[in-house]
Formats: C-alpha cells, sequence, structure tokens
C-alpha cells in the first residue's frame, strides 16, 4: 500500500509531543533525535518489505521500543520528566508507564499540551506559530521558511531561538488546569488564526504549501474542538471562520491558474462540503454571550458563502458585521475591507471617500490590495489616469507572480482606457465586468 | 537469466519527514517497476548498521560499524537479469545515487562448472 500523503509529518507532530511529555520538555531535541530515528527505520525497513497495514501504529511502537531503550540506557545519567519521575526509577514501572503514555488518548492530549505550550507568552506570535508548524506539523526549517517567505538562515534562527525558551521552560503545559486553559486559549487560537491567514493570504507562491498551510490550522483546531475545556464558542467561530474560507480555496485560482477576486469566482467550485461544515461550526459558536472576532469574521465569510451570485450578496449585512468588526479590533485592513463592502452598495464614489477617511491608513501603504482597492474605484468612477497609478503602485508591492498577474491585467486595463484613441472604457462593459480588490 | 545482488552503500542521511516520506516512495516505485518488470527474485532486507566482526585465527570478536558510515551496507536486493550490462542499467533507477550512495551490483556465481 501507498503511505497517505504528508503522513511522516503528521506522526512526527504525534511523536514529538508524546516523546517531550515522556522526557521532559527540557529534551526536546532528544525527542526530535528518536523520531528521526523511528522515521530512518521505517524509511529503510518499508522501501523493502512495503508499507505495513498501519503505518501510524507502526511508526508510534517504533519510537516507543526507542524511547524505553533511551529510558534504560541514560536514567542515571539524564532526568526525565518530573511528573513521572519514580514510574521511570523501575523496570517494573518503566514498561507499563511508557506503555500508557502511548496510548490514543494520551496522545491526542499531548499534542494540546505542546500547543498550548508554543504559545508562550515569552514567545512573539510569529515564533510562536513557527514553532506549531515545525514541532506539531513536522515542517522543517526549510519548509517552514518557504511557508512564510523568509530565508533559511533567518526562520533556523527564529525557531532554535523559541525551542531553546520552550526547552528552557520548567514543564509543558498542564492542560488539565481548566483556569490556565482559559487563560492561554486565546494566544493558542490567535496563533492558530495566523497560521491559517498565512496559508490563505500569505506571500507564498506556491499554492500546495498555502493550502497545506490552512489544513494544518483546521487539523490542531480539530484537536482543541475535541477537548472539553477546548470546545469555547470561539473556538468553533475560529473553526468555522476556517472551514468557510477554506471551502473558497478551489475557486481562488481559474483554469489557467490566475488568481481571481471573490466576485468574480466560479461559485461552483466553492466546496460544498465544507460550507456546510462551516455553517454547523457557526451555529455551535453561538452559544453564550461571548462574541469574538472570530464570530464576526465567520459571519462575513458566511454571507458570502450563502450568496448565489456575487450581485446576491447583502452588502448590508457585510457593512454591519465590519462595523462591529471594527468596533472590537480597530485595524486599517478591516477598514479597508469594510470601504470595499460599502462601495458595493452605494458605488465607487462611497468607497474612495471611506478609504480616505482610515484612521491609519499609512499602515496600508505596502499592502499591495489598498492600492488596488483605490485603482478599483478610481477605475469604476471613470478615472482610469489615477486608476493606472495606484494599479501601477499595488503592482510594485505585488508578492508573488499570481499578484502580478493579476495586478498586470489591472495596469493594462486602466491603461488602455487612457489612450486617447480609444472611447474611456467603463467598468461595466460586459466584456470587463468590474473585480474587487477583495480575494 | 542470470542473478545478481545488489548491494547498497551509505546513502540517506539526516531529512525534513516530508523528504524521507518522499524519498522512501521512490524506493517503492523503483522497486515496483523492477517487479513488475520480473528483475526481483527477492526484495532482500535493510541491514542493522551494527554488529560484530569476527577476524582471524584468534577470532577476535569486535564491534561494527566496519567501514566508514558511506560505504555501510544499508541492504540487498537479488535481481533476475540477462547479464550484468543489464542489471547495471537497471540499477541506474535507485534513489540512492540522490543521497551520495551507490549500488554494488555483484553476480552470483553458479554451481555449474
Amino acid at each position: 500500500m501507498e503511505p497517505s500523503d504528508h503522513l511522516f509529518r503528521r506522526e512526527a507532530g504525534r511523536m514529538v509531543a508524546t516523546l517531550t511529555r515522556i522526557f521532559g520538555v527540557h529534551n526536546l531535541a532528544l525527542a526530535e533525535d528518536v523520531v528521526q530515528d523511528a522515521f530512518c527505520r521505517a524509511l529503510e525497513v518499508w522501501k523493502f518489505r512495503g508499507v505495513p497495514e498501519n503505518p501510524s501504529a507502526w511508526l508510534m511502537v517504533t519510537a516507543k521500543n526507542r524511547a524505553l531503550d533511551v529510558l534504560r540506557r541514560e536514567r542515571t545519567a539524564r532526568t526525565f520528566a518530573p511528573e513521572l519521575g519514580r514510574l521511570l526509577e523501575s523496570e517494573w514501572t518503566l514498561a507499563p508507564a511508557v506503555e500508557e503514555l502511548f496510548a490514543s488518548k494520551e496522545i491526542q492530549d499531548d499534542q494540546l499540551r505542546m500547543m498550548f505550550s508554543c504559545c508562550a507568552p515569552r514567545l512573539p506570535e510569529e515564533a510562536q506559530v513557527a514553532l506549531m508548524l515545525h514541532i506539531l506539523c513536522g515542517f522543517s526549517v526549510d519548509e517552514v521558511a518557504a511557508a512564510f517567505v523568509s530565508t533559511h538562515d533567518a526562520t533556523e534562527k527564529r525557531i532554535t531561538r523559541a525551542k531553546k525558551t520552550l526547552a528552557g521552560s520548567k514543564r509543558l503545559f498542564d492542560i488539565a488546569d481548566a483556569r490556565d486553559f482559559a487563560d492561554r486559549l486565546p494566544a493558542v487560537h490567535r496563533a492558530l488564526y495566523l497560521l491559517f491567514n498565512e496559508g490563505y493570504h500569505g506571500a507564498s507562491s506556491e499554492s500546495a504549501i498555502r493550502a497545506e498551510l490552512c489544513q494544518e490550522a483546521m487539523r490542531l483546531m480539530a484537536l482543541l474542538r475535541e477537548h472539553p475545556l477546548g470546545s469555547t464558542p470561539a473556538t468553533y467561530a475560529l473553526s468555522a471562520l476556517m472551514s468557510l474560507h477554506a471551502a473558497r480555496l478551489p475557486g481562488r485560482l481559474d483554469s489557467s491558474g490566475d488568481l481571481r477576486s471573490l466576485l468574480d469566482q466560479d461559485r461552483s467550485r466553492w466546496d460544498a462540503r465544507l460550507v456546510g461544515e462551516g455553517e454547523k461550526l457557526l451555529e455551535l459558536s453561538a452559544s453564550g454571550p461571548e462574541l469574538t472576532e472570530y464570530h464576526l469574521e465567520a459571519s462575513i465569510a458566511w454571507v458570502h458563502a450563502a450568496a448565489p451570485t456575487a450581485e446576491e450578496t447583502d452588502w448590508g449585512m457585510i457593512v454591519e458585521l465590519y462595523d462591529r468588526l471594527l468596533a472590537l479590533r480597530p485595524s486599517p485592513v478591516v477598514a479597508l475591507n469594510r470601504a470595499i463592502a460599502i462601495a458595493q452598495r452605494e458605488g465607487p464614489e462611497r468607497g474612495l471617500e471611506e478609504i480616505r477617511a482610515i484612521a491609519d491608513a499609512d499602515r496600508l501603504a505596502g499592502y499591495p490590495f489598498y492600492h488596488a482597492a483605490l485603482g478599483e474605484f478610481e477605475f469604476r468612477s471613470g478615472q482610469p489616469e489615477a486608476a493606472a497609478e495606484h494599479f501601477r503602485a499595488a503592482l510594485a508591492l505585488a508578492r508573488n507572480p499570481m499578484e502580478r498577474r493579476f495586478l498586470q491585467q489591472r495596469v493594462s486595463l486602466a491603461a488602455g482606457a487612457c489612450s486617447p484613441d480609444t472611447p474611456p472604457a467603463t467598468a461595466n462593459t460586459p466584456a470587463n465586468p468590474p473585480r474587487s480588490a477583495a480575494r | 537469466m542470470s542473478e545478481f545482488v545488489y548491494l547498497y552503500r551509505g546513502g540517506e542521511g539526516g531529512h525534513s519527514p516530508e523528504r524521507m516520506q518522499q524519498t522512501m516512495q521512490r524506493w517503492m516505485a523503483w522497486f515496483k517497476q523492477l517487479g513488475e518488470s520480473g528483475h526481483i527474485q527477492n526484495p532482500g532486507h535493510p541491514l542493522e548498521s551494527t554488529g560484530k566482526l569476527v577476524k582471524g585465527k584468534q577470532k577476535t570478536v569486535t564491534d561494527g560499524p566496519f567501514a566508514e558510515t558511506k560505504d555501510v551496507i544499508g541492504g540487498f536486493t537479488l535481481i533476475e537479469a540477462r547479464d550484468l550490462d543489464q542489471a547495471v542499467e537497471l540499477s541506474k533507477g535507485c534513489p540512492i545515487f540522490d543521497f551520495e550512495g551507490a549500488v554494488e551490483v555483484r553476480p552470483i556465481r553458479k554451481m555449474n562448472m
């Protein structure tokens, strides 16, 4: 049989989490060595004898046996997890204890422990996300670097430093303590949100890498939902947000690999199963008094998903949701998206007004879709010269070939409309349906 | 048809889980291809990198490894091929070459005189 896609990567996260629990967080590097060793064995044996019936179990048993070897060999030289101390001292208790720690329910909790440990407040957010990808999702330094469009050296430095911080903490996060759990949960949500966003909006030009980041964030969210303390309304809302956005991924690129704006996408390509799942999760999120930014963002995504065509979108509802989101979490990007929604409802001039009224618009100067939105509204207001200028500014900031092609087309369209030989094009000619900067 | 043994020397080394999985899948694809064209007599086995070396009249026993890491034999496969040239040609599909490894192709000597 063929191993499933990314089997090793997934299992790496599970094995490191469990081994770190057994060895203690200060022995993180040892846990990683044992995992590496298990993969080497799998590679050696499987290539000759084929993949076993249950490859995950094979890997886990291999890791467990290696862990037992290490514990026996080094129990006098090293200290292992303090909470396991006595059990590891005698051969009578060692094997049963390790056996129990490798039970599947424990492995699931180990991943949560590691997830919460990675989100330690001492670590900057980018480091938390990189660490989760590296430890829990089995991404190598180079794979993390590719995901964040960063260099190998910078990423390695960030991960090494974060691992040092993690290994320097006395013990793993205690997920049994309800108060600590609730205190740390928002940071975990935030890190998973950033991980998902990096996949969804990130700069990496490889759509495969980006889809994987979204999938990993969703996989970790599912672990969180399965824990009694983790299944909060905010967790459901964030899960809904991810499902509803992920549903649109197949429509973002057209058949020739070009980027399509949200309004321009073939909605029949959206993933109906994920939309359904998102709806269900959104319903589950609507309990209790708490209204988080994830509730609002998920609701916005749901309004889009519910509209059979772009024209039928309930823009009034979307503007209202953005108003509430701005009140909860003021951000120029949110304000920009709100302005785009207003332009859809009330026309491009109103869109321009709203964009000009954004408080920290200077923070958007490096964001290509800020300039693209300005260009779009100028174009639709019959100002192709101004539009072309904005599109050129956007093009200069494009972060990958897809964005570049998309914006190049906008520049050409606007510049073409400026030429005195051709009548000024309006955005609503059938050949050039209006596009919005919203993706 | 004649019989040959492939001895795999060196190769692999530490890589990311994803890379290792890809490597394994390439090995499996190569074996599958060889098997389907009837060249595999026995897929063989991997060998542990540890062991003992027993040597000389004194039968001195020493610990492995017996060679430089890059020369350690990591496994073997029994192959059927028309002649040595074909066995060599077939070995060239082995993924080991991307990891600085080598395949030693050795004809099996037959009983007939």
